[in-house]
């Protein structure tokens, strides 16, 4: 069980700026937060990592208060058990895969650890090579085994696949899935990526100019609940093709390209790179086996 | 030709990078990720000596050693240390004259390493300590050899220093660089020719061998 309730100012020049950060998360929850650029989101997870401190408030992670700034109460780093994985790789370059596993064991545990996280992220045949002769997909799985390795409460991802591709993207989510369901982790995930948040979270939460204006489940938030359509995906326009009164949109669902015909409505026209939820509600669908090839 | 001079010279170049390296560790360190007011004021007074005449270091500690003033006094009464016209007088010249060359190679290398390196080890856990030795000082590896090299090239070249606290006593402070002028008083061109040429030699090898090593040359040549 991880509260967290931390409110910190930064200041820029003459500029404010406050972050609010109210969460609740239980154990093996995977929450998302969601939002623009320059939200927040990250300040929010640095709060929950410790590496920035909070001007007021608390959190508490499995029944012991970690910080509590009324009481001056402020663990250090080393007494709080946090895993983070960043958006740019943070593997040491001096050390090899093995290395940089052994270098985050906290005080007291055994090497011995390190192995089955080898095995769950498929790098036991990296461990002796050096970040610069792996790939951007091998590092990711390095950097998530790595945060793993002092078996943390928490594990905090801040947009840690946003960098790989597509077709990458979906195995980190599967490592992703398998790991919360083998540790039992309380997991904050900060992504831009609605169909990464879809997938892999239970809640969601919108992040606006550093505060949290509204949660839930991520159907409820950004799935239009009160549509009844059968299918419904999420994908990327790549471009637009108009066509008589129709329009032909081309999206990037997952790793493939899908084309969908569309009569434009009169509100604001789709454009190239919005993030679009299409629903089918056709009373006959087509329906192909995946083993067999279409003509 | 005497090869007291060059001997003298590469132990008084050894001896200053040696103990500026230690010296500038942790203030290159405080340089690179240290904040406040103080920070531009250090900064500022460690690149002095890249602006100041040699001689206007060497006066101002011609003055400080001096037994007949107070501090001086004190040094040599009191503790019987005696700098002026010594070996270890020039090597305390040489480690102010040559502090810009080992702490600004130091302090870009430490300032270029990967922010989320740092955040990662903290993180984790570690200590300063532990993140300065395992994380900040092997990914500054080049940065490490350009500032050893360059005190130690530039302090064979010192010259002004010495002449205002060290003088020319043989086998004491006469370097390499006080001999050339003291032979081309003497008028003896062709010793002086000597000296100038075997400290060129040296200091090009030394300064090439950097760049091959920096530039990833020596690694693919031996590949």
């Amino acid at each position: 069980m991880m509260e967290a309730s931390l409110h910190k100012t930064l200041v820029n020049g003459k500029r404010k700026f406050q972050v609010q950060l109210e969460l609740q998360a239980v154990q093996g929850e995977l929450i998302a937060l969601y939002g623009p650029s320059g939200a927040g989101k990250t300040t929010m997870l640095r709060l929950l990592a410790g590496l920035e401190t909070a001007d007021q408030g608390k959190m508490v992670l499995q029944g012991k208060t970690i910080f509590e700034a009324a009481q001056k109460i402020r663990l250090g780093l080393e007494e709080r058990k946090t895993g983070m994985v960043f958006q740019e790789t943070a593997l040491f370059p001096n050390m090899t895969v093995q290395e940089n596993l052994e270098f985050a064991l906290r005080k007291g545990q055994n090497k011995a650890e390190i192995a089955p996280l080898l095995e769950i992220m498929d790098i036991g045949e990296l461990k002796a090579r050096r970040p610069e002769n792996l790939s951007g997909g091998e590092k990711k799985r390095v950097d998530l085994a790595r945060a793993l390795v002092s078996r943390p409460d928490l594990l905090l991802l801040d947009e840690p696949f946003s960098a790989l591709d597509p077709a990458m993207r979906s195995r980190m989510q599967d490592y992703l899935l398998r790991i919360q369901a083998e540790f039992n982790l309380i997991t904050v995930l900060v992504s831009h990526d609605l169909g990464e948040i879809f997938r892999l979270a239970r809640r969601v939460y919108e992040v606006k100019e550093g505060k949290i204006i509204r949660g839930g489940k991520p159907w409820d938030l950004f799935g239009k609940g009160e549509v009844s359509g059968k299918f419904r995906f999420t994908g990327i326009i790549l471009q637009i093709e108009s066509a008589d009164l129709m329009q032909i949109l081309t999206l990037m669902v997952g790793s493939q390209p899908v084309k969908v015909v569309i009569t434009p409505s009169l509100g604001r026209p789709f454009q190239v790179g919005e993030e679009v939820m299409v629903v089918s509600k056709a009373f006959s669908p087509m329906v192909f086996r995946l083993d067999e090839k279409e003509d | 030709m005497e090869w007291n001079p060059i001997i003298l010279t590469f132990e008084l170049a050894a001896v200053t990078s040696a103990i500026l390296f230690l010296l500038a560790l942790p203030l290159a360190r405080w340089l690179a990720f240290g904040k406040g007011w103080l920070r531009p004021v250090v900064e500022t007074l460690v690149a002095m000596p890249l602006v100041l005449p040699p001689t206007v270091l060497g006066f101002y500690l011609l003055l400080l050693f001096s037994p007949q003033f107070a501090f001086g006094r004190f040094l040599v009464e009191q503790l019987h240390l005696r700098f002026l016209f010594t070996f270890p007088g020039l090597v305390i010249g040489s480690l102010i004259y040559s502090l810009p060359f080992m702490v600004q190679p130091l302090q870009a290398g430490f300032s270029k390493i990967a922010p989320n390196l740092l955040d990662a080890a903290r993180v984790m856990g570690k200590s300063p300590l532990t993140i300065f030795l395992r994380v900040i000082l092997p990914n500054s590896r080049p940065a490490l050899l350009t500032g050893l090299v360059l005190t130690f090239a530039h302090t064979i070249g010192e010259f002004g220093v010495v002449l205002m606290i060290g003088g020319n006593i043989a086998g004491e402070t006469r370097v390499g660089s006080i001999a050339i002028y003291d032979q081309v008083e003497l008028g003896n061109y062709g010793q002086a020719n000597h000296y100038a040429l075997v400290l060129f030699g040296i200091t090009f090898s030394i300064l090439l061998l950097v760049y091959l090593i920096n530039g990833g040359y020596l690694k693919r040549l031996l590949k």
